[in-house]
């Protein structure tokens, strides 16, 4: 009985968390273009336009690029289903999420990179130039944002000693000082710009872009249509949410639920979507006033990532 | 029983050798196949009985080679590698039953795979400097024959067997002198007794022969800077050969390591290991690049060989690291994690080479910028390498990804170790390790991407058909077998601890435990590849319900229909617009273009009416590795100069060759008195 019920209430975590994300990515994608708007002296569109634009999307037709195969299709499919799966085990509410223990810090990264991989691959399927140019680049950033990455990472485990997420969110509730500890404010640092770089943010990638040839993710999905395309923004979004996420937890853990109950769960969760609206709106403010970094000026940016994520993982060690 | 299957394995393996050297060509193949199938039966028997038991299969005889006399010895080690060379020759010798037709069915290749194979996995068996020096010798002449299979079609092969002959005999003599002082100083022959007296020899020996004997197994393991041989010769060796030479030979470069470093010598000082990590960042880190850049397709995956292979030693040194620094745990787990690495390449790099020989022999092209669209044509082989390139680039639920993270796992816990050049050495493999997975990704989507997706490049790519029934079985398997692996660890990593417990000094308890999710032992680290799958799967199908839920109209749900692609308002696209591997690697080599320095050629003739119109662009680039260009080729150069200067000796005349001799004579005569 007792088992039962523990497992619907996991299910049932895992599934408020999921809808908090896909909710809220569509919602946070409004809130910044809203900030960008106002900040540029207009009114903007309504925060809840995405989600507009996605059900309109999903009435859509569905189109292929001729000679395309089947894994044209499974690209939208395992960008949505990576993000699914580890917004489902993370701890972004509470610090017990379903199956925690085993939620890995690098399996989640690394089932990320899954989805990207995936599309990319359905990208170079179309057998266009654009896309083909889009995949290639952003390979080359996810190339270079790999080592930044997992050094960041690896600063944020050496002092807690593990690369447990839960348990890396837990160990910055009851050891405050590890939070203000330069290792893992560097970490966190090469995090965020490793975050703007996946999610195809302005330094590196305008999002709002017209023009093929300064695109970069928008590129690689330029043959999607209908329901596909609608899969593709939601996947994103719901990246930029959970990353964000994960960043905030890490960083201000404050709110997150690390007990049991209802009561923690729903604080955690406004706690949550607080956090993430404002490193959003930092980041939709930061964009009005930063300029698109050139392609190989980019290789720079990404290794100041990787040094500050290097220095953080040699205090961690040096610090002990 | 033991004895027994060893026999077998060796006899099958002869007569095998013997079928394909005489039988009529129709029949041929077919038996050479079938006995070298029993051949890797018995082996697999014995193995497996090693590993269950625990215990090694010792067995000798002075009747057969003579002088020294044959020792075979089966450790639970070797068991580890004779199983993962088993796997990957059982899955190539069905494929080369299809592949045969295609220039390896000639009596020398026939009965030359045979005694590839079975000297492959009787490596393992050796128990003696003599034993395992003949076997050695064998394992490299036979794969040297099958390197020159194609020589009489295509002109590269030859200079690759060549530069292969040279570098594995030029590492060959480096153990040959580490075994001898080995032997001639510890007192014997066997390894049994050299294993006795090894850690009482003075410090100085014991590092000269770990370098020597590091320097000869890594140039077969194709660490940088002692790869040049293993691009040219894995890419030019037909199908079956590839994999096997890369799936299964590589691995005894690290075997050797592992047997000299770890075994005979016991364990070392921490320069040992701090060079061998060296050794497997600069190869990881090289092999990952030119991987990323090269657009051929053999190649490519030769180059990832290298870089697969410099993880191993990075693993390998890491652990030598630790037990030197005293934190055996840790040293345990990487010790694994290099064993588990080790056997996720066999199995994806012989899917992926399997893969490659089937897309040359349906195009007869492994450039990539002539391939395309060959999922659609070529469905079992497609998937194949998908399967193959995802569990390369290390990505969750294959079982690339298990090897990475166990040795990430062991990394992050032995930092707080206090040895400095530890820990400098932890950082710096963690970023060449994250740098290495990142640059793999692009080069295998890059090989994916433009080799099978996409519109066909050239007429032979849109008229590919799908390879033999067996072809794509054997390739198959290996793939199947990476799913499992990275499903289920549990299946292997047993008998990998095992193998790894004999190699330790201290004792530990197996660090890895967990058939659903992995725990590590004593230290806070869970990995559940299997539930990760699960939800993956789950995500998937939740993701297609969605879509279908959330198409309003009840209309059922749209296939997707066939259209232009967008360019820019162009109305036809051809299928020289698409990119290509090389536009595909362009940022990345921009990026790296100090280290790998590629020949650029532009030639720009304008028209003759005016210079600002152009009438004919040619631009050429290549990006031929860089190590051989820089220190090969001006080392070969040098040793023809003086084979030059050399010949000027003689002329032909007689008197001339009378005056050395006597010259010779004096000379002696002086010398001796």
């Amino acid at each position: 009985m007792n088992a039962v019920a523990h497992l619907l209430t996991s299910a049932l975590v895992a599934l408020v968390q999921l809808a908090l994300v896909a909710v809220g990515g569509p919602l946070l994608l409004g809130v910044m273009r809203k900030v960008r708007s106002r900040l540029e002296g207009r009114v903007g569109a309504p925060i809840y336009q995405p989600l507009l634009d996605l059900r309109k999307l999903f009435t859509k037709q569905r189109m292929r690029p001729r000679e395309s195969s089947w894994l044209f299709g499974a690209g939208p499919l395992m960008l949505v289903a990576t993000v699914v799966c580890v917004s489902a085990i993370s701890p972004l509410a509470t610090t017990r999420p379903p199956l925690g223990q085993s939620t890995d810090f690098f399996a989640v990264i690394f089932a990320l990179l899954l989805g990207s991989v995936v599309l990319a691959l359905a990208a170079l399927d179309t057998g266009t130039a654009f896309a083909g140019m889009g995949a290639s680049r952003s390979m080359t950033i996810g190339a270079l944002a790999e080592p930044a990455l997992l050094v960041a990472i690896l600063a944020m485990a050496i002092p807690a000693r593990t690369s447990n997420l839960p348990a890396l969110v837990r160990s910055g509730l009851s050891h405050p000082a590890l939070i203000a500890s330069p290792s893992r404010v560097l970490a966190l640092a090469s995090f965020l710009v490793v975050i703007l770089a996946e999610s195809g943010r302005l330094p590196v990638d305008n999002p709002n872009t017209h023009l093929e040839l300064t695109m970069i993710h928008e590129a690689m999905v330029l043959e999607y249509s209908g329901p596909d395309l609608g899969f593709i923004i939601l996947g994103e979004s719901m990246r930029l949410v959970f990353l964000l996420g994960l960043l905030v937890n890490l960083l201000v853990p404050w709110g997150v639920a690390n007990r049991p109950g209802a009561l923690f769960f729903v604080i955690g969760l406004a706690a949550l979507a607080a956090k993430v609206l404002v490193a959003g709106v930092a980041i939709a403010i930061f964009e009005v006033f930063t300029a698109k970094m050139r392609l190989f000026r980019l290789p720079e940016l990404l290794a100041g990532g990787f040094v500050l994520a290097l220095l953080g993982a040699v205090t961690a060690v040096v610090g002990r | 029983m033991n004895h027994v299957s060893v026999l077998m394995t060796a006899l099958a393996g002869l007569v095998a050798a013997i079928a394909g050297g005489t039988l009529p060509a129709r029949s041929r193949v077919g038996a050479a196949v079938l006995l070298t199938w029993v051949s890797c039966a018995a082996a697999l028997v014995a193995a497996v009985s090693v590993l269950r038991s625990g215990h090694a299969i010792v067995m000798s005889t002075s009747k057969i080679l003579p002088l020294t006399g044959i020792s075979l010895v089966l450790t639970p080690l070797g068991a580890v590698f004779v199983v993962a060379i088993v796997v990957v020759a059982l899955a190539s010798t069905l494929y080369w039953l299809g592949y045969a037709d295609h220039g390896l069915s000639t009596r020398s290749a026939s009965s030359a795979l045979p005694i590839f194979v079975t000297s492959m996995i009787l490596v393992p068996f050796a128990g003696s400097v003599a034993t395992f020096l003949v076997l050695w010798e064998l394992m490299a002449l036979t794969s040297l024959v099958l390197v020159l299979t194609d020589q009489s079609r295509r002109e590269a092969a030859r200079s690759a067997a060549q530069w292969y002959a040279v570098m594995t005999h030029a590492g060959a003599a480096a153990i040959l002198l580490a075994l001898v002082l080995l032997s001639a100083h510890a007192g014997g022959q066997t390894f049994a007794q050299i294993e006795l007296h090894a850690r009482h020899l003075s410090g100085a020996l014991r590092g000269t022969i770990f370098v020597l004997a590091l320097l000869g197994f890594a140039s077969k393991a194709g660490a940088v800077p002692l790869h040049v041989w293993l691009p040219k010769a894995h890419a030019e060796a037909p199908g079956p050969a590839s994999a096997l030479m890369s799936g299964a030979m590589v691995n005894l470069g690290i075997y050797g390591i592992i047997l000299v470093g770890n075994v005979l010598l016991g364990g070392g000082p921490v320069w040992w290991w701090l060079l061998v990590s060296a050794l497997g960042v600069l190869s990881a880190l090289y092999g990952a690049l030119y991987a990323a850049t090269s657009s051929d397709l053999k190649r490519l995956l030769a180059y990832s060989t290298a870089d697969n292979m410099g993880l191993v030693l990075i693993a390998l040194g890491a652990s030598g690291m630790f037990a030197a620094a005293g934190s055996h745990t840790t040293a345990a787990i990487a010790m694994v994690a290099a064993l588990l690495l080790m056997f996720n390449h066999s199995l994806f790099k012989g899917a992926l080479f399997l893969a490659a020989g089937a897309v040359q022999m349906a195009t007869g092209t492994r450039d990539l910028d002539r391939l395309g669209g060959l999922l659609k044509r070529m469905p079992v082989t497609g998937v194949v390498f998908l399967i193959g390139a995802l569990s390369v680039a290390a990505l969750p639920p294959l079982n690339g990804f298990v090897g990475e993270w166990l040795l990430l796992q062991s990394l992050l816990h032995a930092l707080p170790s206090t040895n400095t050049a530890v820990v400098i050495t932890v950082a710096v493999a963690v970023a060449a390790l994250a740098l290495t997975g990142g640059l793999t990704v692009a080069a295998f989507v890059k090989a994916m991407g433009i080799g099978f997706l996409g519109r066909p490049r050239s007429e032979e790519a849109s008229n590919a058909r799908e390879v033999p029934a067996t072809m794509q079985l054997g390739a198959g398997l290996l793939a199947l077998a990476c799913l499992a692996l990275g499903l289920v660890p549990m299946l292997i990593l047993p008998s990998l601890e095992l193998g790894a417990r004999g190699v330790q000094r201290v004792g530990v308890p197996p660090p890895v435990r967990g058939w659903v999710s992995l725990h590590l032992f004593a230290l806070h680290g869970v990995l559940a590849p299997s539930l990760l799958a699960g939800g993956l799967v789950a995500a998937v199908v939740a993701t297609m319900l969605a879509r279908r839920v959330s198409h309003r109209r009840s209309k059922p749900w749209p296939a997707l229909a066939p259209a232009e692609p967008w360019g820019s308002g162009r109305r036809t696209q051809t299928v020289r617009m698409q990119y290509t591997a090389t536009s595909f690697a362009e940022p990345l080599q921009r990026v790296f273009d100090d280290v790998i320095r590629p020949t650029r050629d532009l030639d720009v003739s304008p028209a003759v009416e005016s210079q600002y119109y152009v009438e004919r662009i040619a631009y050429r680039t290549s990006n031929d590795d860089v190590i051989e260009r820089v220190v090969y080729q001006p080392f070969i150069a040098a040793v023809r100069r003086w084979g030059r200067f050399a010949r000027k000796l003689q002329n032909g005349s007689v008197h001339r060759y009378l005056a050395f001799g006597l010259l010779a004579l004096v000379v002696v005569l002086v010398v001796l008195a």
